[in-house]
């Protein structure tokens, strides 16, 4: 069995809630609050107040990693995979608990880090590296390299204000691509760039992942994981809630996800409302095209997504856009009122509901979430992800009772066809 | 919802609580470690322990970690030099104004004070090389301690997302100053040259000044800079603090002004040592003596040097003792 390059023992982070207006308290309140804190220490405790004002963002968290491995960390916005990392890479500490790592560690929670627009890319490169932990003479090394990989060679010389964001993030992933740690600690970077560089990043993460070394990786796209990770860790509210190969943790993840499969969902406190959206959407009901409420369709049966919104203090033209996504989260298609002539509701106010339908699902068998978008004419506000989970079961569209095979993808789409010979030797 | 929290229990330190546990509570001294240091961790694998690094709270006061500062010295000197490339960065007089600002200065010094204050009657020596030689040391303290003190909220970005000693950042911002305190060293030379005047023989030590005044910038800079990431009331303490701190320096009059106000007045000659307890009053001092052959007392440098060490010690270890939430609260 192989040593564990990275040991976590009940690692906890608690942080002050409102730390950030906090942050910004003037010297004059810090000598009052200086002033108060014995009696409030004295009223601590006697047991009595208590931190309402705290949450644990971590709480419990233990695990190994044996060495080469590459680890996938998955959970919702706020789980805590960016404080697991950030106290991995050392950046804040653990309010408790113990994590021993060994070896040479870079961590990427953020592509071009310290990057500075006034120089030049040549300059930037080697200021990025040396923030990253690379000597000068390993970048000087694979300083040519890395300018390949970017491919931003005619600009080097261009201070990097004047860069496309693309370049920008290619040259920054470029840097990061070619750090030679023991231990990688990696944190959404591919979720930038086109599809091309993309590719190009997740080729290289498949070389780094080969290579030996032991890797951390936190990402949403799903498919990336399952691509690169042996081993996921599942994380939820700051704890673990799952540890095992990647397989079932990601079927475990899409099922939470995705909730279960209730066709009236209450968006109120929904968990895939995008950070900082106003909770313009109240619920949701999807039914068949008769109206009565089901999350079971036939293939090429009519679906209905009807949204229940608050628009009080706001005046809007209703837009409602639908995402439909697999369970591991591609996106199959989408569509909204904004775009779609015809459906320019009139300005309202208050609150009221919103339907959309699509007709003859072209849907294969399984499972699938809808994204809910909704806004005015202008703009999206509100956007919940995987707001609520549909089933499709099979249905006899092909007339055989035969569907194709798993491998053709989630769309079914009929077809015609001719044939053209000369000769026919039987029925 | 208050889950059992076995470790959590008797202590709470909490990002956001300036005052910490008392130390000896949760963990042992001396958590992370790594590199040539050995660790502490009582595990042992098959691994160099050498290499390890051990992550836990670390409640109280630590020392300053030398050798991880060197180990990461190839980063200070590139936090420093892209300091120095940005800093002139699209402007139409470049680094031309790293001799504008200290020559105006001095120029208005001459007028105010050697003129129109008759200061000039206090010293043997033409003015402008006597304010200008103290003008270079005080300039490259006044720049270095107001650029590290915002050193830290300027690196947000870089705090929150690497890893790194962090005392580094504070002193890459008075690295920053030494290219400009060589171009103004430089007109120096000019200045001297202007007035057919040659530097004594104790101009070697003059690099012992400078490193005074680096040690009490660092110490200044990095303890203002700790102090700014919690409370940004020291945006607006910084410039305020610089601008008083040079009138208890003698920059813009000779130290013989303040000698001679002691002696008119009846003020005993001992009180002139509470005066050297401002590093830079010493150091400055220390420049003219170098570059002018002004006379240093060398009580009142012994006090100076002194001071500047305690401030060294107290900025950096104050900073070591809050860097822990730096990247929670920048």
């Amino acid at each position: 069995m192989t040593q564990s390059v990275i040991q976590v023992d009940r690692i906890s982070k608690q942080y002050q809630l409102g730390l950030r207006a906090k942050a910004q308290q003037t010297f004059r309140e810090a000598v009052v609050e200086l002033a108060q804190a014995p009696f409030k220490r004295l009223r601590h405790l006697s047991g009595r107040s208590h931190a309402d004002d705290t949450f644990w963002a971590l709480r419990d968290i233990s695990f190994d990693v044996p060495e080469g491995e590459v680890l996938g960390v998955i959970g919702h916005n706020g789980a805590g995979k960016s404080t697991l990392l950030k106290i991995l890479s050392r950046i804040t500490e653990p309010t408790t608990g113990r994590a021993v790592v060994y070896g040479r560690v870079a961590s990427l929670l953020e592509v071009g880090t310290g990057f500075h627009p006034e120089l030049t890319g040549r300059e930037n490169v080697y200021l990025n590296g040396a923030i990253l932990g690379m000597s000068r003479e390993e970048i000087r090394r694979k300083f040519d390299e890395i300018v390949e990989f970017a491919g931003v060679d005619k600009f080097l010389d261009t201070p990097i204000k004047r860069y496309s964001s693309g370049m920008k993030v290619r040259l920054a992933f470029a840097v990061a691509a070619h750090l030679e740690p023991e231990i990688l600690i990696i944190d959404e970077v591919l979720a930038v760039g086109d599809q091309e560089f993309q590719n190009k990043c997740l080729g290289k993460m498949n070389e780094v992942a080969h290579s030996g070394r032991t890797v951390l990786f936190v990402s949403h796209n799903m498919a990336a994981v399952e691509a690169l990770c042996q081993r996921c860790l599942l994380l939820s509210q700051g704890t673990i809630i799952a540890d095992a190969p990647t397989g079932p943790v990601l079927e475990q993840y899409c099922r939470e996800a995705f909730g279960d499969d209730d066709p009236r969902i209450n968006l109120l406190n929904h968990s895939g409302r995008q950070r900082g959206c106003p909770a313009l959407m109240q619920s949701v009901c999807v039914t068949d095209a008769e109206g009565g409420l089901t999350s079971t369709f036939e293939k090429g049966e009519t679906i209905r997504i009807q949204v229940e919104f608050d628009a009080s203090g706001r005046e809007i033209n209703p837009v409602l856009g639908v995402v439909v996504k697999t369970q591991r989260g591609v996106a199959l298609f989408g569509n909204d009122n904004r775009i779609v002539d015809g459906y320019n509701f009139p300005l309202v106010t208050g609150d009221g509901q919103i339907t959309c339908a699509f007709a003859s699902l072209p849907l294969m068998p399984g499972r699938y979430s809808l994204d809910l978008w909704f806004g005015d004419s202008q703009r999206s506000l509100d956007c919940v992800t995987h707001a609520v989970t549909i089933q499709i079961v099979a249905a006899n569209v092909t007339g055989t009772g035969k569907l194709p095979p798993a491998n053709c993808g989630p769309v079914y789409w009929p077809a015609t066809w001719e044939l053209d010979v000369t000769e026919c030797v039987g029925p | 919802m208050n889950q059992a929290a076995p470790t959590a229990a008797e202590t709470e330190p909490t990002p956001a609580d300036l005052d910490d546990a008392p130390a000896g509570t949760g963990a042992p001294e001396n958590s992370v470690t790594s590199g040539n240091m050995t660790s502490g961790s009582g595990t042992s694998l098959g691994f160099d322990p050498a290499s390890s690094t051990v992550i836990e709270p670390r409640p109280g006061w630590r020392a300053i970690d030398l050798g991880e500062l060197w180990r990461y010295r190839e980063l200070v000197f590139f936090l420093t030099w892209r300091d120095v490339k940005v800093r002139y960065k699209q402007t139409v007089m470049g680094a031309a104004w790293a001799i504008i600002q200290p020559l105006m200065t001095s120029l208005v010094f001459v007028i105010l004070f050697g003129k129109m204050g008759g200061m000039e009657a206090d010293t043997a020596l033409p003015y402008l090389p006597l304010v200008f030689a103290a003008q270079i040391a005080w300039q490259f303290f006044a720049t270095a301690v107001s650029q590290s003190g915002q050193s830290l909220v300027a690196s947000a970005n870089l705090i929150s997302k690497v890893y790194f000693p962090r005392l580094i950042v504070p002193m890459a911002s008075v690295g920053a100053g030494l290219v400009d305190f060589c171009v103004a060293l430089g007109v120096m030379g000019l200045v001297l040259a202007g007035y057919g005047m040659a530097p004594p023989l104790q101009f070697v030590l003059l690099p012992g000044f400078l490193f005074g005044v680096i040690i009490t910038a660092i110490g200044v800079g990095s303890f203002l800079a700790a102090l700014t990431v919690a409370y940004r009331d020291f945006r607006y303490v910084i410039p305020f603090l610089i601008q008083m701190w040079m009138f208890a320096t003698p920059v813009g009059y000779p130290l013989a002004k303040v000698t001679n106000y002691f002696a008119d007045n009846n003020i005993s000659e001992h009180w002139l040592l509470l005066y050297f307890v401002n590093p830079m009053a010493g150091f400055t001092q220390g420049f003219r003596w170098c570059l002018l052959g002004e006379p240093l007392n060398p009580a009142h440098f012994a006090i100076s040097a002194g001071v500047a060490v305690v401030c060294l010690v107290v900025g950096a270890v104050y900073f070591r003792k809050v860097e822990r939430r730096f990247a929670d609260i920048v």
